[in-house]
């Protein structure tokens, strides 16, 4: 098996996906590199070499001396003040991040952002854009970040979002097996660049509170089991992701938690215009409506349904736990 | 005597973040070092003019590290600003979900930021080395795969209680959005006996209360002595070969605010330690002091502090970080200053007249053991028929300061609400006190002052010494900045 080299490096983001990516289930960060021949040339926060040592590793792929099949970057890169890039100086290089990962990215068979600030920009450019953040490819939605448009690594692929804050560790390691399978081509991501593996998936998908859904049946305050679209400004039925068919940390989700999706895989989800956990309404409806849903359809569904809601859902979605249990009927033909 | 040397150590890896230092060596030693933590992002400037609530949500990520104590810093200080308590078994919930992302930290920090140093090469031949190899090389070691096997385990924890780890909404301030069932706490409690196990197999090799309950440096060496097996005393025996409990002395004063609030009081309980003396934490004496950091504006209290970056990026500032300081002086803060707060005997007595880098991982130690014992009894008290959340409406006008203990130490956020949006939001981490620059006077932050003596070996470029020092605090240089 040809060994298969990734390299790994952090700038504006909180470090939150490799924390992610370390929890790695079935298999693990480690087993995944091992199996798949892939090596891992450097990572800040897992390798031995430090100093003048990191260094030399950085180089000497700048030199063509070692081959680089995949850059990954977690975090969006600075480039202020006043397009310097100074905001994050590589410590012991004297350079700007935004110049190692326009050389680098230049050298790479695939550039990878990991997660959603490394794509499109994520936190680190919310609010006013402290820093001048960008994603490596995108700036929010508009193409270009860091790199430009008409970036191609040299494999003639774009950049590739893992996007997720943080993204899910199976995205990451899924990818990592796929690309070092030669078996990830452009035709295998959305839109957005994202791996179509997860993101052509909505987090509505497999929702514990689907079926309060259907009936409308809305939690009014946290902690509540209920639906979180109606008031908690839930945007599950928008967003791409696998959250609800492939848990997180074992058995968990946003909405298993029992707070809403922010839909943390989308660039400018950091901003949304309005308060992250309260639904914004237009005489009483929800401004938001679930993808693809014509929205008389949905009007039209919406009121029928709350109407029609059972008396176990309604007594359930207010309460911080089952109340009252579905009935047991015994549903042989007879 | 010679003139010094200047060397420039980075990229300084195996910390949370991106580090710089530079170093002033002058025959075989560090006679100054300055400290940089080289990325701003900015989040006290992007929180300005939002929804008090939407703190909640951009705050723990700040760090992907310690993002459960950034949201229950978040949510301590809206909980102030509303005159709003949780409900007991909301914090009690909050507390296990804390509690475990300081543990995994903690793990974390020994098995893949620490020991792999006694692992390199500059290490063979002593008598530690081949076994530290096998246990602690980067990536490799037997013990590096187990703890983040064990790791992901315990984080399994989240899934149950907080839906994602990191960045949950799980912690409001009054309480937690999900009121854990009878299933949720016979599974916690099952996670936790689990994660116990393997603490008592691989670093402990016995049981936790032994570690625990150690009151002294003569116990402990008695402790140590009396085996050979488990990573702690691998680490003990290291230390010893490498002199580890003669680097790194920090000043002494040690702080804490107080850990894992409960209906009854902290678990680990507040204050500070200066020179022996124990009093309560004057709050209104913290300045954040911006003389030597690429800031504009004045020295104030995080009520009234401002970041203002300086695009030149002019001298004398040499760092993004600002340099907290309590009554004008440093404070050492992280899980030793918490179990010396605390006023547990070992600790204590390791602590006295300053810590050193040994003391610091023992702390950490301690406090893995400790912290075990504590959430077990917290899962047996869940009650899951119990009320996990209170609700308020946080006012138009007001202020409040949300001060807890991430896993690196004391962690404050100061919010002002005005006309119901933040007017200013001002955040000092753990490591912003740490690893902080010069202050006005010139007095050097913990860590400056701590590498002061370092020895050098001939030839070294980043000194080991230096990196023992250094990941002995374990710094975040992610939450320094922010």
């Amino acid at each position: 098996m040809a060994e298969f080299n990734v390299l790994w490096l952090q700038s504006s983001g909180c470090g939150g996906c490799t924390m992610s990516v370390l929890a790695a289930e079935d298999p693990g960060l480690f087993a995944t590199f091992a199996n798949f021949g892939i090596r891992m040339l450097w990572h800040p926060a897992l390798s031995a070499e430090t100093g003048p040592d990191a260094l030399a590793i950085l180089e000497r792929i700048e030199r063509g001396e070692t081959r680089l099949d995949a850059l990954l970057v977690e975090g969006a890169i600075p480039r202020g003040p006043n397009g310097t890039g100074r905001f994050h100086m590589l410590s012991g290089t004297g350079r700007p991040m935004l110049d190692w990962v326009r050389s680098l990215a230049a050298l790479a068979g695939d550039v990878v952002a990991v997660g959603s600030c490394a794509a499109f920009g994520g936190v680190s450019a919310a609010g006013d854009n402290p820093s001048d953040a960008a994603g490596l490819a995108y700036d929010g939605m508009v193409e270009g970040g860091i790199l430009g448009s008409a970036f191609r690594a040299k494999s003639g692929r774009p950049v590739i979002n893992v996007a997720g804050c943080p993204t899910h560790p199976n995205w990451v390691t899924e990818t990592l097996m796929l690309l070092s399978m030669g078996a990830l081509d452009v035709e295998d991501l959305d839109l957005y660049r994202r791996p179509r593996f997860y993101a052509d998936h909505l987090v509505h998908h497999g929702c514990p509170k689907n079926e309060f859904y259907e009936f409308k049946a809305s939690a009014e305050h946290f902690s509540e089991i209920g639906c979180l679209m109606e008031n908690l400004g839930c945007i599950g039925t928008q967003a791409h992701g696998d959250c609800n068919t492939r848990p997180w940390n074992g058995e968990g989700s946003c909405t298993r938690g029992g707070y809403p999706c922010i839909n943390c895989t989308a660039p400018e989800f950091e901003e949304p215009g309005r308060v992250f956990t309260e639904t914004p309404k237009l005489g009483g409806i929800p401004i938001g409506l679930p993808t693809d849903m014509p929205k008389a359809w949905f009007i039209a569904l919406a009121s029928l349904s709350k109407a029609a809601t059972p008396k176990r859902l309604r007594d359930n979605a207010h309460a911080p736990r089952i109340v009252t249990p579905p009935t047991a009927r015994n549903t042989k033909r007879t | 005597m010679s003139a010094p040397t200047r060397i420039i150590a980075g990229p300084f890896n195996r910390v949370e973040g991106d580090l710089e230092i530079r170093l002033d060596i002058d025959d075989g030693r560090v006679v100054a070092a300055r400290v940089n933590s080289p990325l701003f992002r900015g989040f006290e400037r992007m929180l300005r003019g939002k929804d008090p609530r939407d703190a909640l949500t951009i705050t723990p990520r700040i760090c992907g590290i310690c993002s459960v104590s950034q949201s229950a810093a978040a949510a301590r200080a809206l909980a102030e600003a509303q005159g709003l308590a949780p409900t007991p078994e909301g914090a009690i919930a909050a507390a296990i979900i804390h509690g475990v992302e300081n543990l995994a930290d903690h793990l974390t920090h020994f098995n893949l930021f620490f020991m792999p140093d006694f692992a390199k090469p500059v290490y063979e031949g002593v008598g530690f080395h081949e076994q530290a190899h096998a246990r602690f090389a980067a990536g490799a070691g037997s013990a590096v795969r187990a703890a983040v096997d064990a790791r992901t385990q315990l984080l399994h924890i989240m899934g149950l209680l907080a839906g994602k780890w990191p960045h949950t909404l799980a912690i409001q301030p009054g309480g937690v959005t999900k009121a854990p069932d009878a299933r949720d706490k016979v599974r916690i409690i099952a996670l936790l006996r689990a994660f116990r196990a393997y603490l008592e197999a691989d670093l402990f090799a016995g049981p936790l209360e032994a570690f625990a309950e150690l009151a002294d440096p003569e116990t402990l060496r008695h402790w140590h002595r009396a085996g050979t097996a488990g990573d702690a005393r691998l680490f003990l025996d290291a230390a010893d070969a490498t002199a580890l409990g003669e680097m790194g002395r920090g000043p002494d004063r040690f702080m804490s605010f107080g850990a894992y609030r409960l209906d009854e009081g902290p678990l680990f309980r507040a204050g500070l330690l200066r020179g022996g003396i124990l009093s309560d934490v004057p709050h209104d004496a913290i300045v954040e002091d911006i003389s030597h950091a690429w800031m504009e504006g004045g020295a104030h209290h995080p009520f009234e502090g401002e970041t203002s970056p300086d695009p030149a990026m002019a001298e004398p500032g040499y760092t993004w970080c600002k340099a907290p300081r309590l009554a004008g002086e440093t404070v050492e803060v992280g899980a030793l200053a918490r179990q010396i707060v605390d006023g547990h005997p070992l600790a204590r007595a390791l602590g006295h007249g300053g810590a050193d880098a040994r003391a610091r991982v023992i702390g950490r130690l301690l406090e893995i053991a400790r912290l075990v014992i504590e959430l077990e009894k917290l899962a047996l008290r869940l009650d899951p028929g119990a009320d996990f959340i209170r609700h308020g409406v946080i006012p138009d006008e007001g202020r409040g300061a949300g001060l807890v203990e991430a896993a690196r130490g004391s962690l404050g956020h100061w919010v002002v609400v005005r006309n119901g949006r933040i007017a200013n939001y001002q955040i000092i981490a753990p490591t912003t006190w740490n690893f902080s620059p010069r202050d006005a006077g010139g007095g050097a932050g913990p860590v400056e002052a701590a590498l002061e003596g370092a020895p050098v070996r001939a030839g070294e470029v980043t000194p080991i010494a230096v990196q023992h020092i250094v990941r002995s605090f374990d710094p975040c240089m992610v939450c320094t900045v922010h």
